[in-house]
């Protein structure tokens, strides 16, 4: 009996997958729309004949965009593949615990009514104003739900496994668990406003769901940007790590190049990362020593991060050639590669000297995306589509459909980043400068009409991605509905695709 | 060590946990207390400066804008003095924002008017040619939020001491007390007195009808609020 396969239960996985591709698509689009405003301010007033303008401003949308790709889409993607590799490198099927299973589906369905919570209470311009932390405390505690349910999940997952050794990405994920669980508690901490009385007696005043933030001024900026960039690690980093450990070796067919690397790396990455917080607050009111700190390990950090990524370059050795045969290798090894250009990028950008001219600009937001798009998109991308065929039985529907998309998007990514590098850098210098005086050379506004051809060209870049990521969404959908059916022996390895 | 973690998830997790608190613990906590007291000339929030702050973020105004001056020559000449730690200590939450689409805003009550400010609101590339900010029309029409703000100086003062209604020193030796109401009635009595030194520098006529009559826009408090920026 233990000789038969396993019958892995992707019940879970596939609805992931759905809130994948639906908020990434969502998410997308209102960067591009964010995008085209900072182009043309005409459009932030698109809707103004309906009176609508309120809700479709810069200011409004930019936290819907932020936390739609990344608590939507990445999210999504990190919970999709979790409910995939988790089964398969445990040796355990979800259907083999019927709690598992019920807690599997009452997380998405938690999960998703957090995400219609957020979008109406984003949209209203109900917010606690800190970055990628931005729901009031009724949704952070809806949040902190489905949180533990993901880890009662992972931890029940883990206690009936029949592999006894923990694989690498596992390790991953555990450490995307409790990584985001203390950050999100942490920088959450606040008061609601209705516990307060006043001297008259009257309580329950105001609106119910605002609150006060726990810390103040230097204080709530250090907790937050502790959270902000480690939301980054355990959101953007370790488990893209844990997805990339476990797909690019089940597509190609190597094994890992190194296990010694991978332990390495992975102990690294969890202590070196969380001091490098400080970087976001150079020059700052933060005491010098954190600024420093900050600086330093964010320049050590390169160490643990180059790590994973050569280990995975590495382990495609001898087998290059399937770089130029298989799209799916193709958005791998580039996502690999961008891991190591943005982790090269961000190190570069903490130390003092140039984080004073880089700091406040468009040079960080083209770092946070060639990060996003080119590593977390990259992979997420590649990781469904490697799914796809197994969990719906079927051949993936089209090979060059894959191949385009690969190169639309790559040219969207090259864009947006080579535009904000001379958007970021230009408007450094300019804000900087003083004429022979010692007069400022620039007024502000100067420093903005500048860029507008730069922000022409991101927002053409950014529109190329979205058009490859809806050309992903269309490939993934007829893989569902019309792909070749196929046996279990056609998925050892390589996915099938047709051409 | 590694391989047996490896095969004992418990243990595998306290481990992972230890070594990703660790620099928290030593980065924030050791200044904590220290960095929370404010400098002389720091005074809580009034109240319609309050509602202004909460206008502010409902708006996300931090998206584009900072409240961080930076300590260089081209800052300060831009910006006015560097920021200091303790001008931030009624900041709940803070709100430096991380990228300047627009220019800073720390000092924008020493060089801006609340006769620019509306202008400004109404129509960004009339008042700056260029701008890219969109104007914010619905702040003339939508009514400002003095219960929530109310509540916000209540919280602050009943569960981290913010001194309303207690004397505070400021720069030129002097003290001044920032008085908060005893009741969400007076709380709205005391917005309106509030709201009627802003709106007699204000042109707008729909706007001086609505203080008039006893309703405050959220311009009007957002401008109270920008004013208060020194």
């Amino acid at each position: 009996m233990e000789n038969r396969p396993l019958e892995y239960d992707y019940t879970v996985a596939k609805m992931f997958m759905l809130t994948t591709v639906l908020l990434g698509a969502v998410g997308m689009l209102i960067g591009v729309i964010l995008a085209s405003e900072m182009a043309f301010p005409g459009v932030n007033t698109m809707l103004g004949s309906l009176g609508l303008n309120e809700f479709t401003n810069f200011s409004r949308l930019r936290p819907l965009h932020t936390d739609s790709v990344i608590f939507g889409f990445t999210l999504s993607g990190i919970f999709a593949t979790w409910y995939y590799v988790g089964q398969r490198v445990l040796k355990v099927s979800m259907a083999e615990s019927k709690l598992l299973m019920f807690l599997g589906k009452m997380h998405f369905w938690l999960y998703i009514l957090v995400v219609a919570a957020a979008v109406v209470s984003l949209f209203m311009g109900i917010t606690s104003s800190k970055e990628y932390a931005e729901f009031e405390w009724p949704i952070d505690i809806a949040v902190v739900v489905v949180w533990v349910t993901w880890g009662l999940g992972i931890f029940g997952l883990i206690g009936i496994r029949r592999e006894r050794s923990l694989y690498i990405s596992i390790w991953y994920y555990i450490a995307t668990f409790l990584g985001i669980a203390m950050l999100y508690l942490f920088n959450n901490m606040e008061i609601p406003t209705i516990l307060a009385t006043s001297p008259a007696g009257e309580t329950g005043i105001g609106a119910w769901y605002h609150s006060v933030s726990m810390y103040s001024g230097t204080n709530d900026a250090l907790v937050q940007w502790w959270y902000g960039h480690n939301a980054v690690a355990f959101g953007f980093t370790v488990p893209i790590v844990a997805m990339i450990y476990y797909f690019l070796p089940k597509e190609s067919g190597q094994a890992v190049y190194s296990y010694k690397l991978s332990l390495l790396s992975f102990w690294g990455l969890m202590f070196v990362y969380l001091w490098a917080g400080g970087h976001h607050l150079l020059f700052s009111t933060v005491p010098d020593w954190m600024q420093t700190m900050g600086s330093v390990f964010s320049v050590v950090l390169i160490l643990p991060s180059w790590g994973s990524a050569i280990n995975m370059l590495l382990t495609m050795k001898g087998e290059w050639q399937q770089v130029a045969t298989s799209p799916l290798i193709k958005f791998m090894v580039l996502a690999s590669t961008f891991y190591m250009f943005s982790t090269l990028e961000g190190p570069i950008q903490a130390i003092k000297s140039v984080n004073a001219i880089a700091h406040f600009t468009d040079w960080i937001v083209g770092h946070v995306h060639d990060g996003t798009l080119g590593w977390v998109g990259f992979m997420i991308m590649a990781a469904l589509f490697h799914m796809a065929p197994r969990v719906f039985k079927r051949e993936l529907y089209s090979k060059s459909l894959m191949g385009t998309q690969f190169w639309i998007q790559t040219l969207g990514v090259v864009l947006y980043f080579t535009s904000m590098w001379i958007a970021g850098i230009t408007q450094g210098m300019m804000w900087r400068a003083h004429d022979e005086y010692g007069n400022l050379a620039y007024s502000f506004i100067d420093t903005v009409t500048a860029l507008h051809p730069y922000y022409t060209i991101r927002a053409v870049g950014g529109l190329l991605y979205l058009i490859g990521f809806f050309m992903f969404a269309y490939n993934i959908y007829k893989t569902m509905t019309s792909g070749r059916r196929v046996e279990e022996s056609e998925l050892q390895s390589a996915s099938p695709m047709a051409a | 060590m590694f391989h047996w973690l490896e095969k004992h998830p418990f243990f595998f997790a306290v481990g992972v946990f230890l070594v990703i608190a660790f620099a928290g613990l030593v980065e924030i906590l050791p200044n904590f207390a220290q960095a929370s007291q404010p400098v002389v000339g720091t005074k809580p929030y009034t109240l319609l400066e309050m509602a202004g702050r909460e206008v502010y973020i409902k708006n996300s105004c931090n998206a584009c804008h900072s409240q961080l001056i930076r300590p260089f020559k081209a800052e300060t000449d831009r910006y006015g003095h560097y920021s200091l730690s303790g001008e931030y200590a009624y900041d709940r939450p803070f709100l430096w924002g991380s990228k300047r689409i627009g220019p800073d805003l720390h000092r924008v009550g020493d060089y801006r008017t609340t006769d620019w400010h509306e202008n400004h609101m109404k129509d960004p590339a009339g008042v700056v040619p260029g701008s890219i900010m969109p104007a914010y029309t619905w702040m003339f029409t939508n009514l400002a939020d003095i219960n929530t703000a109310y509540a916000d100086q209540l919280t602050n003062a009943q569960f981290f001491n913010v001194p309303y209604n207690k004397p505070v020193p400021m720069k030129d030796g002097t003290t001044l007390t920032v008085p908060m109401a005893k009741s969400v009635a007076e709380a709205n009595a005391m917005a309106l007195e509030e709201a009627k030194t802003i709106s007699a520098d204000m042109k707008d006529k729909d706007v001086q009808d609505m203080v008039a009559a006893g309703k405050i826009p959220e311009i009007v408090a957002l401008i109270a609020y920008l004013n208060s920026l020194k």
